[in-house]
């Protein structure tokens, strides 16, 4: 008999009229929850902070309008119509005032809010001014810091104006014992502190804190189980007067109690995961290992003869219908960042249990089904693949893979496993990782990993050099001194000295990204805590204090680097062509580069240079006319007064850029110098700390991020385009890795995955014929374990022919459910940027099958 | 093994990393240059000639300027070798390797050999597709070193392979026997060429020839395809098959049944 009970069971009916549902208008903002917590937080003025977000998670829960939409077995919305999304003006809210008439229009994610949602929305931000997160934040920062933020180095844009999420909660134990339970044990906990404890006031506050929270969930959950109740009366239909009534029993049930059925744990699941992002704005709340705390209650069903896989497969399904119906609407400029309204909630299966046995079971296939039924973006799914991966598992993971719709997502215990241990986690808690978010590793209901703490640019620091620390090219090139004066590039001797003025220009920014993230850090503790998240992630409730204070075991910020191809390349071409074959001098290098290697620049990058310019001259009172304007946007277009002669000289440059080994090939001396260029990020990041007691760790990935700052920045020395978008992740740069798909791998294995321990992220791209038959599931599974057995860290795919993307480019009404990946997710494709859209169509195409 | 092996030099004219459709798993695939036939539906016309050429082909940066290439290298058994092996781990997990192709390996024996045998000690997977146009003193001295021989077999009847290849089939057909008697493993591989032996009936005998004769388990049929063209026209040749339609889904599929009602298990496509 086979070990696994693997179905290739049929979607119903009813799981595709939940998809329709979702899509059949555009997604919403409402008002709801920033009114209510506007009023709680007037009544409890000068209370300890802790309780007043108690408070207000409280009067949230009791009063938010509660839904049950058609035909639904899992229940619980955060929003009236689906895909809709609250707001949360405790983060930060002047962005959306300023986009209340152009969110409905722009380019990415695009909302409708109605006009009484707009004036609810004006009277509540009366209150929030000076009290929210991103205004204390920014008071912390230090001047340097604001500088190097304003002149694009980096972004912290995630945590700046938003919640923190990045967490994956302890599920199981809710399921297990429900918050009656975890009530129970804050009580318990809160009689050891006897009065004279020197924390007495704050301790006891936040278990307060904990207990009010949960029992806000658990008021919550008994509103639906009356609207369910009275929706059973109305009905007609038999079947769903019988499913409203069961809906009923189980909200009455759960998550107050543990859940004693499958049907009762996915219920119960639910809610932990909505009203998690009720609590706050943050994303990337991830389920993680879902077919691990769930597998117990779907065996004992089984076992005893109360469910069929069938029944089970079309709960699963519900549940990833409404993974999908969250929504977050994000600053514009965020937006094109995070594109694709994701959310980033990152379900995993497979991999190893805590003591070391493969953890595959029946459900991490039925999660793959559930995918493949679905074929939404939400979850964010991944696989866990190890030594001991049964191979089936990963057959029917490339059953998914060739779909196209770019999940899963592929993660490797052979590196991620240690990389853990070398953070200091335990061995057990290191096998039991699930991925945050898009790529970030961490053990689930023990961590606070702050992943997506900021985009860092390598590409700047570069430009930087080029003009000994002086801001002169890119987007907000004003000449002013951002960065160390390094010594003047023409005048350097050897390689060395250049690559030292890039290590100084990145440590130095590097520092200015801690000073920047350790301030929204502080603002995040003193501004926000979050009672309810903490509750459920250990040790918080031992510690007496939120995860925001430092209640978890582990700690960590994990900042992202991005553009290693790019600095390899360019770097390479310095040392090659400059210092080693003195083809060119310096000075030449330099003219060609901030020449844009003789190419003009496109209509709409001329536009936003001229604005930034005419922007800065009203700034500093000059005076403005036509001409100016005009004289401006003609130098910005077409480089000044460049002749024919010497853009044919910077093209020459190009040529010989071109034509030099680049990264993503599988050469050795390339690759092991891709190797230490990321260690000019990874590894100054290691020393530094933030104000929870954990230590900074490096990502190197991009979210969508790679393509709007590619936009900021300047040509590169490794013949990029000026405004052009960055390669992404540690993937090769677009159509620069020619030798087929094993040796990228090859080459991306050379990096060093370990060090990078908040994720890395490798893109490949193929054609679907790659994946036909048996014989190209069998290659393609053997292509991923040979890349893993060399180190690598993650892979993804995207497996959509060119043609498709460009057709629905042209025929965006004939795709609305075409899903590819982006970085670390997937994302419908007609709702990304037309830039985002380029970028994945150029990304290299391995057909060679 | 001695240096020697590794200084062996031969003339091919590419290499391509993971492919799938020439034997078992992710291989390396190796183009000898030189062909003792003319096939003219050949989709490699510059595999032909052992003289090393000039072909125009487009410049991959931008398409539509032509550049000059080279076709042809002479090259190290040790040199080739530094390449293949960069993918072993992708044949450690598929269970691939290294097929030699060409042009035709056998017109290169000693390099041929030198390569195989520097594969072997190396622990890769060899296999070899060949047309078997040769003596047979030169295909028993590979025999021992192939894991697998994908063999053409284009015609059972010797003056239309001689017409459309410019040589009569029997030195192929009895050299399959011979490799056949010594138990070497080997798929027959049939481009299927309109207005050549696209019909049951010819395919029929080669799927008889391969499954009673030679008493295979295994052969591919490849349907006939045009992409050669452009390779003809940057060489400044003539097309030898003028404007023929490929062979569609539903007549492969047709010939397919034909070679498997004769017992033998018969894939479209490698």
């Amino acid at each position: 008999m086979p070990k696994y009970n693997v179905i290739d069971m049929e979607r119903t009916d009813r799981i595709g009229r939940l998809i329709d549902a979702l899509f059949d208008h555009m997604p919403e903002i409402e008002a709801d929850r920033a009114v209510l917590l506007t009023e709680s937080y007037q009544q409890t003025e000068g209370e300890p902070i802790i309780t007043r977000r108690a408070k207000a998670f409280a009067h949230i829960c009791k009063n938010i309008p509660i839904t049950i939409r058609d035909e639904e077995l899992i229940v619980g919305s955060a929003t009236r119509t689906a895909r809709g999304c609250q707001v949360f003006p405790e983060y930060s809210f002047d962005w959306l005032e300023a986009e209340f008439d152009t969110v409905e229009t722009r380019s990415a994610d695009p909302f409708h809010i109605s006009e009484e949602t707009k004036e609810k929305l004006r009277q509540t931000y009366k209150y929030w001014h000076g009290k929210t997160t991103s205004e204390l934040a920014t008071s912390y920062m230090a001047e340097e810091t604001l500088q190097a933020m304003k002149h694009n180095i980096f972004t912290p844009g995630n945590y700046f104006y938003n919640g923190i999420g990045h967490v994956t909660v302890d599920y199981g134990k809710v399921l297990a014992i429900g918050y009656r339970g975890i009530i129970e044990e804050a009580l318990a906990e809160r009689a050891k502190y006897s009065f004279e404890h020197p924390e007495y006031g704050w301790r006891t506050h936040f278990l307060d804190a904990v207990i009010l929270s949960c029992e806000a969930a658990i008021t919550y959950a008994k509103r639906y189980a009356a609207l369910a109740m009275e929706l059973s009366g109305k009905t007609t239909d038999a079947d769903r007067k019988r499913e409203l009534l069961q809906i009923a029993s189980n909200c009455t049930r759960v998550p107050e109690y543990g859940a004693r059925t499958f049907w009762e744990a996915c219920q119960s699941f639910w809610f932990i995961q909505m009203l998690l992002q009720v609590e706050s704005s943050g994303h990337s709340i991830s389920p993680g290992r879902f077919d691990q705390y769930m597998y117990p209650y779907y065996k004992a069903d089984l076992e005893g003869g109360r469910i069929s896989p069938a029944a089970a497969q079309e709960l699963m399904d519900c549940i990833w219908v409404k993974l999908n119906d969250f929504n977050k609407v994000r600053d514009a400029a965020s937006a094109e960042g995070f594109a694709g309204y994701s959310l980033f909630q990152n379900l995993i299966a497979g991999g190893q249990t805590p003591d070391g046995r493969d953890a595959t079971n029946d459900l991490s296939f039925m999660c793959i089904q559930a995918t493949k039924h679905v074929l939404l973006p939400m979850p964010s799914f991944s696989v866990r693949v190890w030594n001991g991966s049964p191979h089936e598992f990963l057959i029917k993971a490339a059953e998914l893979t060739r779909t196209g719709v770019g999940l899963p997502a592929y993660y490797n215990d052979e590196v991620i496993i240690p990389a853990l241990l070398n953070r200091g986690l335990t061995m057990e808690d290191a096998r039991n990782y699930n991925i945050i978010g898009c790529v970030e590793p961490q053990a689930p209901g023990k961590t606070d990993g702050w992943h997506d703490a900021a985009f860092f640019n390598m590409c700047r620091p570069l430009e930087l050099v080029m003009n000994s620390g002086a801001d002169k090219s890119g987007t907000e090139a004003d000449g002013a001194q951002i960065g160390p004066r390094t010594p003047d590039v023409t005048r350097m001797k050897t390689f060395d000295e250049f690559f030292d003025a890039y290590r100084t220009q990145t440590s130095y920014m590097l520092k200015l990204l801690v000073n920047a993230d350790n301030a929204i850090d502080m603002a995040h503790a003193e501004r926000c805590p979050l009672p309810f998240q903490s509750c459920m992630v250990e040790d918080c409730i031992g510690r007496g204090k939120s995860l925001q204070n430092g209640g978890a075991i582990y700690n960590f910020t994990g900042p992202q680097g991005f553009g290693i191809a790019n600095m390899t390349d360019a770097l390479w071409a310095i040392k090659t062509l400059v210092f080693e074959q003195k083809a060119i001098t310096m000075a030449e290098l330099k003219e060609a580069v901030d020449h844009n290697f003789g190419e003009d620049a496109s209509d709409a990058m001329a536009e936003v240079l001229t604005t930034a310019e005419i922007r800065r001259m009203a700034e500093s009172q000059k005076s403005i006319s036509d001409s100016v304007i005009r004289e401006t946007w003609r130098r910005h277009k077409s480089q000044g007064n460049t002749s024919e002669f010497q853009r044919a000289r910077y093209r020459r440059i190009r040529a010989m850029i071109d034509a030099l080994p680049k990264y993503g090939n599988d050469i050795d001396e390339v690759d092991c110098f891709a190797r230490e260029v990321a260690y000019t990020y990874s590894r100054p990041l290691e020393s530094f700390r933030n104000p929870r007691g954990g230590q900074y760790q490096a990502g190197l990935y991009p979210v969508s991020a790679n393509v709007p700052l590619g936009a900021q920045t300047g040509a590169t020395a490794d013949g990029r385009l000026a405004f052009t978008p960055i390669a992404d992740g540690v993937s090769p740069s677009a159509g620069k890795d020619t030798n087929g798909p094993t040796a990228s791998c090859n080459s991306v294995s050379r990096l060093d995955h370990s060090i990078a321990s908040n994720g890395t992220l490798f893109n490949m791209k193929f054609h679907p014929s790659a994946l036909e038959g048996t014989a190209g599931l069998e290659s393609f599974v053997a292509l991923i374990r040979g890349y893993f057995d060399q180190k690598g860290s993650h892979v993804q795919f995207n497996v959509v022919s060119r043609d498709t993307l460009l057709d629905a480019q042209k025929h965006p009404e004939k795709y609305k459910s075409l899903v590819v990946r982006v970085a670390g997710y997937s994302a419908l494709f007609t709702t990304l940027s037309k830039s985002l859209q380029d970028d994945i169509i150029n990304r290299t195409e391995q057909a060679k099958f | 093994m001695g240096n020697e092996t590794y200084s062996v030099r031969g003339r091919i004219f590419d290499i391509q990393k993971f492919s799938v459709h020439d034997g078992p798993g992710i291989r390396t695939i190796v183009f000898l240059k030189g062909c003792v036939l003319r096939c003219r539906w050949c989709c490699n016309p510059e595999s032909q000639a052992w003289d090393i050429e000039s072909m125009l082909q487009p410049d991959p940066s931008s398409p539509d300027r032509k550049i000059r290439k080279t076709i042809g290298c002479d090259t190290t058994v040790g040199e080739i070798l530094q390449t293949v092996l960069q993918d072993k781990p992708y044949y450690r997990r598929s269970g691939g390797g290294v097929t030699l192709s060409g042009g035709e390996s056998l017109c290169q024996p000693a390099f041929a050999r030198a390569l195989l045998t520097a594969c072997r000690e190396n622990g890769v997977n060899t296999a070899m597709e060949t047309t078997l146009c040769a003596e047979w003193e030169t295909v028993e001295s590979l025999l021992s070193l192939v894991d697998t021989f994908l063999v053409d077999i284009k015609h059972m009847d010797s003056e239309k392979h001689r017409t459309f290849t410019t040589q009569p089939n029997e030195t192929i057909l009895a050299n399959a026997r011979a490799l056949a008697a010594r138990g070497a493993h080997m798929i027959v591989r049939v481009p299927v060429i309109p207005t050549f032996n696209d019909t049951p009936a010819e395919l029929h005998a080669i799927a008889s020839f391969a499954y009673e004769e030679l008493g295979l388990e295994e052969m591919h049929i490849l349907p006939y395809h045009k992409l050669g063209y452009d390779k003809y026209v940057g060489l400044g040749r003539e097309y030898p098959m003028g404007d023929l339609p490929s062979p569609d889904k539903a007549r492969m599929e047709l010939l397919r049944n034909v070679c498997a009602s004769t017992g033998i298990t018969c894939h479209i496509g490698g």
